[in-house]
C-alpha cells in the first residue's frame, strides 16, 4: 500500500527528525527506521494482517470493514474520537473480545500468516503471544512476584522463576523501586507502577506483540513518560499496538497511526470505521483525509 | 477587611447567609427516623431481657449441668446434650451438601452458563426458593428425603425420620441461600482481574482456580457461615422430618446409630420445653433460648471477623 508515497515518507520522517524530536524514537533518516529496517518493509515484517475486519455486538456493527497491516518491532496507534470502535479492534488482536458473548468477529487477521479467527484456533494460546496493558492498571490482589509469576507458571514454564521475575521488572523499569518488596502486595504500589508491573506481567511470558488499551489514561505525565520511553525501549523485542485518546503522545511513540472515526446512522446506530493508516509522520503533518486533518487540528472530536 | 472591596456587596452577602431556615420537616422527619430505631431496639432489649431473667434461675442454680445432662422428663436434671449434639450434627450434615453443591451451582452460573433466557429464568427461581418457607421444605422432607433415606437403607429404626433426612432437608433449604451469597461474591470480583488473568493466557478455569474464587472466598465463607447459622437455628422443617419432639434418653448408641437412629435438635427442644406446664421447664426453656442464642451469635460474630479481616475492597 501507498508504494508511491514511500519516498515522502522517509522526507517528512528526516524532515521530523531536523525538528528536534528524541532521537530515541525517532524514525531515522533516509528512508530506514530506527531499527536499520527499510521504511517500506517486506511482506514477512507484517506481523498482524488484519483484512476486512468487521465487530458486530449482537445486532449492532461496532466497527465496519478494516483492513490493515501491523509490522513488527514498531509501535502502532489506533487514534479516534471515544465509540469509533479503536479499543474493539485492539481487542480483537488476542481474541479478548470473545469474553463477551454477544460479540461476533468477521473477517480475517492473519498472525505470521494464520489467521487467529480460523477454525481450531485456541484463543488462550493466542493470548500466550499476544500480552494485553490495561487501560486500568488491573494488578493481581497478590504479591509483585506472584503478579508475574503467574502467566509463566500457567505456561509451564521451568526455568529460574526468580530470574524470570526480575528480568521482567528490570525491563519494566520496575526493578529498582520494588526488588526490595517481591512479596509484598502489588496494591501497595501507586498507580504508575501498578501499570508498568502490568507491563512486566505481559511481558513474563515473552509475547510477540504488547497490546495497549489506553495505558496512560490514569497517570500523572511523569509516569506517562515513563511508560512512553518504555515502550520505545520495548519495541526491540516486540510490537507494540496503542489505542490513545493523547494525539500527541501518538505523534511521540508512535512509528505508525491509524485513525478511526464514527459514523452514526439516521437509527442512532454508531459504527467506528477506519479513515486513515499511514506511517505517524504523514498523518500528522500531512493527512489524506479531510477528516484526519480536522480531528489531528483540533477542528472535532 | 473586605475582600470586594465593596460595601454593599458584603453587607447583603452576610445578610443573606445569616441565620438558619429550619423547618418542621428538618426535625420532625430524622425524630421518627429514630423512633423507629428505637422500637426495633426495644423489641430486641425485651426479649433478651426477659429471657436470660427468666433462664437466671435454671443458669444460676444448675450451672454447666443445663447443657451437659442428657434430655429428660425431671425438669430437675434435664439437660440439653442430645440437643445441642443433634443441631451441631445436622449443621455438620447441611454443611457437607449445601456448601460444596451450592458453591459449585454458583460458580457455574456465574462463570460458566451462557447469558440467555434459561439462565435468567433459573436465577429468578433460585431467588424465589430462597423466600419459600421453611415449613414447605418440611413437607418436601417429609415426602422426598424421609422416604429416600429409608430407599437407601439408612432408614434406621426410625423409618428414615433421621438426621440424615433432616440435614438433606435443612440443605435443601438453605442450598438457594448459599448459591445467592456465592454468586454475589463472585460477581463482586471486578471483570478487570479476569480480563487481566484472560490476557496472561489463562484459561477459563485458570483464571478461576486461581483467582475468582479465591479472591472471592471471604465473601463464600462469610456468606456460608451466617447460612448455617440460619439452618442451626431452623425448626418448623424439622417437626416433619422426625427430630424428637417428646424425652427420650439416647444411651450408648455406636456413631452409625446416632446417625440413622432417632435424633432432637436444639430448637425442637426448645419447641417442646415450652409447651411443658410448671415454672421448671419454663427457666429450662429460657435457659435453651440463651444457649441457642449463644450459639447464633457466635456464629455471626464468627461471620463478621472473617469479613473484616479477610474482605476486599476493589
Amino acid at each position: 500500500m501507498n508504494d508511491d508515497r514511500g519516498n515522502e515518507r522517509a522526507e517528512a520522517a528526516a524532515r521530523a527528525d531536523g525538528e528536534g524530536r528524541p532521537a530515541a524514537r525517532a524514525i531515522s533518516v533516509g528512508g530506514v527506521l530506527r531499527n536499520g529496517r527499510p521504511a517500506e518493509p517486506s511482506a514477512q515484517d507484517i506481523i498482524f494482517d488484519v483484512q476486512g475486519l468487521r465487530v458486530f455486538y449482537g445486532s449492532f456493527q461496532a466497527v465496519a470493514d478494516t483492513t490493515l497491516a501491523i509490522r513488527e518491532h514498531e509501535i502502532t496507534a489506533l487514534i479516534g474520537p471515544s465509540g469509533c470502535g479503536k479499543t474493539t479492534v485492539l481487542r480483537c488482536f488476542n481474541r479478548m473480545n470473545d469474553l463477551i458473548e454477544s460479540a461476533r468477529v468477521e473477517g480475517t487477521i492473519r498472525y505470521h500468516g494464520a489467521d487467529i479467527y480460523g477454525e481450531k484456533v485456541d484463543p488462550v494460546e493466542v493470548r500466550r503471544r499476544v500480552g494485553m496493558v490495561f487501560q486500568k492498571p488491573n494488578p493481581f490482589p497478590k504479591s509483585i512476584y506472584d503478579n508475574i509469576a503467574f502467566g509463566p507458571r500457567i505456561a509451564g514454564f521451568k526455568g529460574n522463576m526468580g530470574e524470570l521475575v526480575e528480568q521482567s521488572l528490570v525491563r519494566a523499569a520496575l526493578w529498582d523501586e520494588v526488588k526490595d518488596k517481591l512479596k509484598q502486595s502489588a496494591y501497595a504500589l501507586s498507580g504508575g507502577q501498578q501499570q508498568r508491573l502490568c507491563i512486566a506481567r505481559a511481558i513474563a511470558t515473552s509475547p510477540d506483540v504488547l497490546l495497549m488499551d489506553e495505558p496512560c489514561s490514569s497517570l500523572d505525565p511523569i509516569a506517562t513518560l515513563r511508560i512512553e520511553e518504555l515502550m520505545i525501549e520495548l519495541t526491540r523485542d516486540y510490537s507494540i499496538i496503542i489505542v490513545t485518546h493523547n494525539m500527541q503522545q501518538a505523534a511521540r511513540v508512535s512509528d505508525r497511526t491509524a485513525f478511526f472515526t464514527v459514523d452514526v446512522k439516521e437509527t442512532g446506530m454508531r459504527t467506528g470505521r477506519l479513515v486513515e493508516f499511514d506511517a505517524t509522520d504523514v498523518i500528522f503533518t500531512r493527512p489524506n483525509q479531510k477528516q484526519t486533518e480536522d480531528y489531528i487540528t483540533g477542528r472535532f472530536g | 477587611m473586605s475582600v470586594s472591596g465593596n460595601p454593599r456587596t458584603e453587607d447583603l452577602v452576610q445578610q443573606a447567609i445569616r441565620g438558619r431556615r429550619v423547618g418542621f420537616g428538618d426535625i420532625a422527619f430524622p425524630a421518627a427516623l429514630l423512633l423507629a430505631l428505637l422500637f426495633a431496639l426495644l423489641f430486641l432489649a425485651t426479649l433478651l431481657v426477659d429471657v436470660f431473667v427468666k433462664a437466671w434461675d435454671a443458669l444460676s442454680g444448675r450451672g454447666w449441668s443445663v447443657v451437659s445432662n442428657p434430655l429428660s422428663l425431671n425438669a430437675e436434671t434435664a439437660g440439653l446434650w442430645q440437643s445441642i449434639m443433634g443441631s451441631l450434627a445436622l449443621t455438620g450434615v447441611v454443611a457437607l451438601l449445601a456448601f460444596p453443591i451450592g458453591v459449585g451451582a454458583a460458580i457455574y452460573l456465574e462463570e460458566y452458563a451462557p447469558d440467555n433466557r434459561f439462565t435468567r429464568f433459573i436465577n429468578t427461581n433460585i431467588r424465589n426458593l430462597a423466600g419459600v418457607p421453611s415449613i414447605v421444605y418440611g413437607i418436601l422432607g417429609f415426602t422426598i428425603f424421609v422416604r429416600f433415606v429409608n430407599a437407601v437403607g439408612a432408614g434406621g429404626g426410625v423409618g428414615g425420620k433421621n438426621l440424615l433426612a433432616g440435614g438433606l432437608t435443612l440443605a435443601a433449604l438453605v442450598l438457594p441461600i448459599v448459591i445467592i451469597t456465592t454468586a454475589e461474591a463472585l460477581r463482586a470480583v471486578p471483570a478487570a482481574i479476569r480480563e487481566a488473568g484472560f490476557g496472561v493466557g489463562a484459561t477459563r478455569w485458570e483464571v478461576i482456580r486461581y483467582h475468582v474464587v479465591p479472591y472471592a472466598a471471604p465473601g463464600i465463607l462469610t456468606g456460608t457461615v451466617l447460612t448455617l447459622a440460619r439452618a442451626f437455628g431452623e425448626t418448623a422443617p424439622l417437626l416433619l422430618v422426625g427430630a424428637a419432639t417428646g424425652f427420650f434418653s439416647a444411651g450408648a448408641a455406636g456413631p452409625l446409630d446416632r446417625i440413622t437412629g432417632p435424633y432432637t435438635a436444639l430448637p425442637v427442644t426448645i419447641f417442646s420445653w415450652a409447651r411443658q406446664p410448671g415454672a421448671d421447664f419454663r427457666a429450662l426453656t429460657a435457659a435453651a433460648i440463651v444457649v441457642l442464642l449463644v450459639v447464633m451469635l457466635t456464629a455471626n460474630a464468627a461471620a463478621i471477623i472473617l469479613r473484616n479481616r479477610f474482605e476486599r475492597k476493589w
